[in-house]
């Protein structure tokens, strides 16, 4: 997979790859289809796995030639060593844990680096949503109150202090709307946190 | 009908004796084996099997002389099937000590003219490997696009990968461990024992007294086939079924859990052979390739070079996930390209076996992937 198909795919996903270093150990926590390891492995020459819980996602990455791991977020990465990679992707998934600190903590042990991404529930349609008296339904955040996968609703400011909390330090913090960086007050004209983290030493 | 179709197996005897882990050496043996598909011209397409407790080189199609006797894995294994013979070269082999055309402790102990029984040397899953190998060299491999195998046939699969890991390029370990847990032995214990002290069993010779320790193999495979299934499975199939209307107060047949288990017992005392079911139980009660790196499973992989798949099922408590998990966190720590699946079968060990969409995609799609490398 060249730039050019994951940035037409996945703009967002596109953005996100110019951080990481060609060659690097990257492990994508919440692979999903594996289409970021998939672009990494093929254009940047890099090496990783992805850990992923749905079968047909699983399927998916198989059929992509990418490697992945079965199980459950929930359980942590107790399969892999402290610092086994450069960097540690979770990308749009760690709003669906219920144990966000724990795996937050995790990430931190195994990664010399972190870039999570997740929603950002301040994004100005969601505030407007609210004051109309409902909860935001959007592009990014596609699912109704009752049947949403998303545990967690957070906004670019409320991060920074967990991940203060469990020992990353922030590198970068830029809000993204469809896959273009806004650079004029991010935290309500952002629908995507993009967050670039690093151990604390 | 299978797609495989009518399969006939070959043989190679072995003049040269191949010393076995125990310090033993066996000589003048034979192993049978079958191929499904064609060898293609660079000699990279070649897939081997490895099998399991009570299975054979009869992997796919329908044997020649028994329409009615299908490989054990005709469901992976054919043309279009996940591992798909119109591509792949797939090669079966029974192991030494089997009761299934290798040479065995019923075959003729050339020292002695009599049959091998009790005197049938110990094999190890690093012996089978040995021999495997052997045969891969008769056939002209020097180098398999995967070696595969489910339960005891993944450990053989992995034991290829550590002993000869520039052999192959994929390496599908499926319901596997790496090692058995004092529970697994003590099942097999169980097994051996009923074996051992049924008295038609002779010290291992009853082949001299033409009798066959049947009830003693029937409650050893019992034993076994309760094993391979899940609580919930028999659940679901027997539950607390009778097989009358009513209890029978006696000590006969009640429920259909037993009848079934009755049944399966009675089955496979009628093929399988006793010595061979100590043999091959030894085997698995042996292997633990960690064990001469003090325990360390990492240290034991880290000669490995080939990718794995890495499947386990979620009702297995025989060779559970988490024995599965324990062998992915070695791979990892050794940066080894892995894949890893955790099925949701509810069908415990046999699940390997049986198919399941999620289970059977995943192969066909690793194996595609296999297909499109440059070698």
């Amino acid at each position: 997979m060249n730039f050019a198909e994951l940035n037409r795919l996945r703009p967002d996903l596109a953005f996100i790859a110019h951080w990481i270093a060609p060659n690097s150990n990257v492990l994508d926590v919440g692979c999903g289809d594996g289409v970021m390891l998939d672009y990494l492995q093929t254009d940047k020459a890099c090496n990783g796995y992805g850990i992923e819980i749905s079968d047909e996602l699983v399927l998916s990455c198989a059929q992509r030639g990418v490697q992945v791991i079965q199980q459950d977020m929930e359980q942590g990465l107790g399969l892999f060593d402290d610092r086994a990679f450069e960097t540690v992707l979770c990308l749009s998934s760690l709003q669906m844990m219920k144990n966000v600190e724990g795996l937050l903590t995790d990430i931190a042990r195994v990664g010399r680096e972190a870039i999570v991404s997740f929603p950002n529930f301040a994004y100005w349609p969601h505030r407007v949503a609210l004051l109309r008296g409902h909860m935001p339904v959007s592009k990014s955040l596609p699912y109704e109150w009752y049947d949403t996968p998303n545990l967690r609703c957070a906004t670019i400011g409320d991060f920074t202090e967990l991940a203060n909390s469990v020992g990353l330090e922030v590198l970068e913090c830029v809000a993204l709307h469809e896959g273009r960086q806004v650079k004029v007050l991010p935290n309500l004209r952002g629908s995507l946190a993009v967050f670039r983290l690093r151990g604390k030493t | 009908m299978s797609s495989a179709g009518i399969v006939t197996p070959e043989t190679h005897l072995f003049a040269e004796p191949l010393l076995l882990q125990s310090g033993a050496s066996i000589g003048g043996y034979t192993l049978m084996y079958e191929t499904y598909g064609k060898l293609n011209a660079t000699k990279s397409n070649a897939v081997l099997i490895c099998h399991a407790l009570n299975a054979s080189h009869h992997v796919a199609g329908v044997a020649a002389d028994d329409p009615a006797n299908l490989g054990w894995w005709d469901n992976m294994i054919g043309p279009g099937k996940p591992l798909d013979t119109n591509h792949f070269f797939v090669i079966g082999i029974n192991n030494l000590g089997s009761c299934f055309g290798s040479t065995g402790p019923m075959h003729t102990n050339p020292a002695t003219g009599k049959p091998y029984g009790a005197d049938f040397p110990v094999v190890t899953v690093e012996d089978w490997v040995n021999a495997q190998a052997r045969l891969a060299d008769v056939l002209g491999i020097t180098q398999f696009a995967a070696v595969m195998g489910g339960s005891l046939g993944g450990m053989q699969a992995m034991s290829w990968s550590m002993m000869y890991p520039e052999r192959l390029r994929h390496c599908v370990v499926i319901a596997s461990t790496a090692k058995l847990s004092a529970q697994n032995i003590a099942f097999n214990d169980v097994a051996r024992q009923a074996i051992v002290s049924d008295p038609d069993f002779h010290g291992g010779d009853f082949y001299a007294h033409n009798v066959v320790p049947k009830s003693g193999l029937r409650v050893a495979r019992m034993v076994g086939h309760i094993t391979y299934l899940s609580n919930d499975d028999m659940a679901e199939k027997f539950g607390r079924d009778l097989k009358s209307d009513d209890y029978q107060f006696g000590f006969g047949v009640d429920f259909e859990i037993e009848s079934y288990l009755r049944y399966q017992g009675d089955k496979f005392s009628s093929y399988f052979d006793a010595n061979t079911y100590l043999l091959i139980t030894k085997a698995l009660d042996y292997f633990d390739p960690a064990r001469k790196f003090d325990g360390d499973l990492t240290k034991s992989l880290a000669m490995t070079t080939a990718r794995f798949l890495v499947i386990s099922f979620t009702t297995d408590w025989r060779f559970s996930p988490e024995r599965s998990r324990e062998i992915v966190h070695a791979l990892l720590s050794n940066k080894r390209k892995v894949t890893y699946a955790e099925i949701d079968a509810p069908h415990g060990h046999d699940a390997f076996l049986l198919d399941d969409a999620r289970y059977m995609n995943l192969v066909r799609s690793y194996f595609e992937r296999i297909k499109e490398e440059r070698v």
